[in-house]
């Protein structure tokens, strides 16, 4: 939303800041950027360290003293953790393009006021807004279809969100109708509008969605707690949970080949467990960072 | 979900009512605005008219009625002694509100209300100024590019999971973390604040800070920039500086994001991060941190006692529907959109 930007540099009538107002301000942002990133710094740093350097420092490393890729070439090799990335890669990967899919088609044909069922239609998507079914009887519905410890069961509980089809659907509606009236007059059909003249114009909200439905998969836990037994399926989230917070040793041997004889994993080899859960965020997160306000606020006003 | 000064709700309003009278064919959504053509006549042009849209809504209403409207009925085995081995859904024997009765008698479950409640509360005082406060310092950044690169910083942490927030406050503030390591080697007592039952309010909506203070920032940040700036021009003129301005000039222009995100978060009040506390249960104890749906996970499923799990759960849902709808009764009377219109 461009008329966020504020025009840069002082107006006419604004009187410049005290020296000790523009010291405050500037200390408040090194504060707010150094709680945010210093966590980071010294983690990726941990995860860069040999096993001496961490011994030596007691724990976090805050001063660096040599990079080793150590503890990445232990958990690529090790099976637990790298069949875990590429379960969380899978996931995510095919549960964004069935949500986007889904919701983009969905959003499209609820983008018409007055259309045959649009009323019913839109009214049960938005009571998902105000209702959670709840745990027992979601838990019980995935386990009746057969689908416990099955990567669908990862992916169809939350496949859609009716906060991501709301946003697809306004910005969808905002878009002129007589440039999907002259298509029609044109000949084409509602999938030919919707591929080549909707979505062109809406990449943007699109790729917002997409990062929230691939951020949601990434992230996602709980889901495969509850319905993975086998822990040899388990995602990258979970195992962060078990190896990080929970200070577990994975059970040895359900993977194919034990590890480390059930010995807890050295703090550098977690750190490099949390490194590789919070990069693709990182990597994907600059590409998308300019369209968030539009999408949180169209969401939001149209909601 | 909803925000916008009034004006923009308003300027929504409007633009779609425009689109609607512009195209009297397609969007007439009452058939009475047609009253010459019967009813099943137009019914059916409309379905001629409108199958594709329905065929391409179609994958979500399966997973919606899959996923949102079975599970929703399936709240019946709240009122039944649930068996899945015996019977199921279908022959498990129906026992009225004895669940619910043993609910409110059930000790934990108190500590689920107290909590939830308690937890909201202090996240109202103490979270929900956050965002207002980074969203004016963001504004107050000259540099557009030190802008974009600060909120960058502060939206990130926004796209951890609760998993990764969870560990790193461990690695900062465990009893193996930073604070303590660093007190350690000035001779001190370790401390260890993640297992702290006493401090578990404080560590949680620091923690609600640290990942959802920046995100929530945008909302106010979009509500600063519809502020006219000449109403600014005009106080400085009149001799108003930098404090009397935000007094006068910003914080009111706030008022009416503020006022309708307070009444959202009312209806949002008893979805207190579920995933956070869950995390965190083992480690500070059920006391303080069982919220609802760490309820209805331990004593309902993991317990196998699913009707009462599921009692508890629709307990939390009906309570939550009626907060919800309450709120945005209140949105609507103080000239707010709310929720939802109509």
């Amino acid at each position: 939303m461009s008329a966020i930007a504020r025009k840069p540099g002082r107006a006419p009538w604004e009187e410049p800041g005290s020296l000790a107002g523009r010291l405050g301000k500037g200390g408040t942002i090194v504060v707010v950027l150094l709680l945010v990133l210093f966590p980071l710094y010294t983690i990726l740093l941990t995860s860069l360290s040999s096993s001496k350097t961490v011994n030596e420092a007691g724990g976090l490393v805050l001063v660096p003293d040599g990079i080793t890729f150590d503890a990445y070439r232990q958990i690529f090799s090790d099976t637990v953790v790298s069949h875990a990335i590429l379960v969380s890669t899978g996931v995510t990967v095919v549960g964004t393009a069935f949500s986007l899919g889904v919701s983009v088609l969905g959003a499209y044909g609820l983008s018409r006021p007055g259309s045959f069922l649009h009323r019913p239609l839109l009214f049960s998507v938005l009571l998902m807004f105000v209702f959670f079914p709840g745990l027992i009887p979601t838990y019980l519905l995935v386990a009746s279809l057969g689908l416990k410890n099955d990567y669908l069961s990862l992916i169809l509980p939350s496949a859609v969100s009716a906060f991501n089809i709301v946003v697809l659907r306004a910005f969808f509606m905002n878009i002129p109708h007589e440039l999907l009236d002259s298509a029609r007059i044109d000949g084409a059909g509602e999938f030919r509008i919707l591929w080549r003249i909707v979505l062109p114009l809406s990449k943007a909200v699109t790729a917002v969605i997409a990062l929230f439905y691939a951020v949601g998969y990434w992230n996602a836990w709980f889901n495969a707690m509850l319905y993975l037994d086998d822990s040899a399926k388990w995602p990258l989230a979970l195992v962060l949970r078990e190896y990080v917070v929970n200070a577990a040793a994975l059970p040895a041997g359900t993977a194919g080949v034990a590890y480390g004889q059930a010995a807890p994993p050295t703090l550098a080899i977690k750190m490099a467990i949390v490194m590789v859960a919070v990069v693709p965020a990182l990597i994907i997160y600059p590409f998308v960072q300019r369209h968030f306000t539009k999408g949180v606020i169209i969401g939001a006003i149209k909601g | 979900m909803t925000t916008g000064s009034k004006a923009r709700g308003a300027g929504g309003r409007a633009a779609r009512d425009r689109r609607d009278g512009a195209r009297p064919d397609l969007t007439r959504a009452e058939p009475s605005s047609a009253p010459s053509a019967p009813r099943s006549a137009d019914r059916r042009a409309r379905l001629r008219r409108d199958w594709p849209l329905l065929v391409m809504a179609a994958p979500m209403v399966v997973l919606v009625t899959a996923f949102w409207w079975v599970p929703t009925l399936g709240n019946v085995i709240a009122l039944q002694d649930y068996n899945p081995y015996s019977g199921g859904i279908l022959g498990s024997p129906i026992i009225g509100f004895t669940n619910f009765a043993q609910l409110l008698g059930d000790p934990q479950f108190g500590h689920a209300v107290v909590n939830t409640l308690g937890i909201t509360a202090f996240q109202l005082v103490f979270y929900f100024p956050v965002p207002i406060a980074l969203a004016l310092l963001l504004n107050s950044i000259m540099s557009p590019r030190l802008r974009a690169f600060v909120q960058g910083v502060v939206y990130l942490p926004h796209f951890f999971s609760w998993v990764l927030v969870v560990a790193i406050f461990q690695q900062m503030l465990g009893g193996a973390g930073l604070l303590a390591q660093i007190l350690r080697e000035h001779g001190h007592e370790g401390v260890d604040i993640m297992t702290h039952s006493e401090t578990f309010i404080l560590l949680v909506t620091s923690q609600t800070v640290w990942k959802d203070a920046g995100w929530g920032s945008i909302v106010f940040l979009a509500a600063l920039s519809t502020i006219d700036p000449h109403l600014y021009e005009a106080a400085a003129v009149d001799g108003a500086g930098r404090w009397r301005r935000m007094w006068h000039v910003t914080l009111p222009g706030l008022r009416p994001v503020i006022v309708l995100l307070l009444i959202l978060r009312l209806g949002d009040a008893l979805n207190v991060g579920f995933e956070q506390f869950m995390l965190q249960r083992s480690a500070v104890g059920s006391a303080v941190s069982e919220v609802f749906d760490t309820f209805a996970y331990y004593s309902g499923l993991r317990t196998g006692d699913f009707g009462y799990g599921a009692a508890a759960g629709l307990f939390k849902g009906l309570v939550g529907l009626i907060l919800i709808l309450v709120a945005n009764r209140v949105a609507h009377s103080l000239g707010e959109r709310g929720v939802y219109s109509k």
